[in-house]
């Protein structure tokens, strides 16, 4: 990968960061050609992928023309990588994972490294070199779950929710993961073998609107007071993507995923006052001047 | 059975579920399944299900008001089945 900044247009659209911020995903389907799906399948048959060091700027870690550099040279990738991490991150760590034919159980629920409470956020991406039907045991995926404070497998007795996603993609399918989503990889019931490439990728620039932000502060402009008419309005827009609750959510509690995305939000956009449907405004009105007699 | 509710109210709709099968016939998973097996827990107990654990509700702890994490309306469940020997 290049440190050059990529082509806007490839950059991350706002209602696509508002996507991220809310739910902790992004999903591209058929990104990778199907040269390239072949080349890297052919790569991980050969045997085990090495394992750079972590700490490297990403341009460094695989040798040029090679599968995976190929990979993280596409435009596509490219343009998420910045959008999300910024120009030429750096390289946390990669893996292969494998799922053998007919397992019996699936990986428990888990969130990846430890309890992590920074604002500041890795992502991880994950990418499904050949198609992955329901039956093969794809990543399932608790979308909106990366605020939620926990400690790696803390959380492997949960099985099952409303709303989760068990990935089911066509070749070259590639998610952008928030780094704190909780995922697991599902029974694969097929007599394949299935494979997905992770890689997980930390900043080195303030992740402050780095995405194609041409319609930005066009959207931030509604009053955050009386969004509702934003929200309402016909086209897709910020507001109403963040404040779709998850269907898993409990009902208080997914109030204040709301104020986690609220606070995400402002950290992503440097807006100090950003919100929806008041909720931290009125938490933030603290009046100290005295009232004038009357 | 473990059902996670969407308040702590037991007739609650469920959001989450887990099933531990002691019998051994059967082998639940994560991932496995789209549909509660039950739409509350009420619903469960109404089936034959017996409460054996309901969470407790304690007030968050200072400076973790606004935090969230586990599922806090965590119901546990069992019932009793005959296994042929």
């Amino acid at each position: 990968m290049t440190t050059a900044t990529v082509n806007p247009e490839l950059l991350l659209t706002t209602n696509q960061m508002a996507s991220f911020a809310a739910r902790g995903f992004l999903r591209f389907d058929n990104l990778v050609p199907d040269d390239l799906n072949q080349r890297v399948m052919d790569a991980f048959d050969a045997g085990p992928v090495a394992r750079p060091p972590a700490g490297l700027p990403l341009s460094e870690v695989y040798a040029p023309g090679s599968p995976l550099d190929d990979l993280m040279h596409l435009p596509e990738i490219q343009g998420i990588v910045q959008s999300l991490v910024g120009p030429d991150p750096q390289f946390d760590h990669h893996a292969v994972h494998i799922r053998q034919p007919n397992e019996g159980r699936a990986q428990g629920l888990h969130g990846d490294a430890i309890i992590d409470t920074r604002m500041h956020f890795d992502v991880q991406l994950m990418y499904f070199p050949h198609d992955t039907p329901l039956e093969m045991g794809g990543t399932l995926l608790l979308p909106g779950s990366q605020f939620r404070r926990i400690n790696e497998s803390d959380i492997a007795r949960y099985q099952n929710f409303v709303g989760q996603i068990p990935m089911v993609c066509e070749a070259g399918t590639v998610l952008a993961l928030h780094h704190g989503i909780w995922h697991c990889g599902r029974r694969n019931q097929t007599d394949r073998v299935r494979y997905m490439f992770k890689i997980r990728l930390n900043p080195r620039v303030r992740q402050h609107r780095l995405w194609n932000t041409d319609d930005l502060d066009n959207q931030m402009r509604a009053d955050p007071v009386t969004n509702l008419e934003a929200r309402n309005r016909m086209e897709e827009n910020i507001y109403a993507i963040l404040s779709r609750p998850e269907p898993w959510y409990e009902f208080p509690v997914g109030r204040l995923e709301i104020v986690n995305r609220i606070k995400f939000w402002r950290f992503l956009t440097g807006s100090n006052t950003f919100d929806l449907s008041y909720w931290l405004t009125r938490l933030e009105n603290e009046p100290e001047n005295l009232a004038s007699a009357a | 059975m473990i059902l996670y509710l969407s308040n702590s109210a037991l007739d609650s709709d469920v959001r989450g579920w887990t099933i531990y099968d002691g019998t051994g016939q059967t082998y639940p998973t994560t991932g496995d399944s789209d549909t509660p097996p039950y739409p509350t827990g009420l619903a469960a107990m109404q089936d034959g299900w017996r409460v054996i654990q309901m969470p407790q509700l304690i007030p968050p702890d200072k400076d973790l008001e606004y935090t969230t994490s586990f599922f806090k309306f965590e119901y546990v469940f069992e019932k009793m089945v005959e296994v042929e020997p």
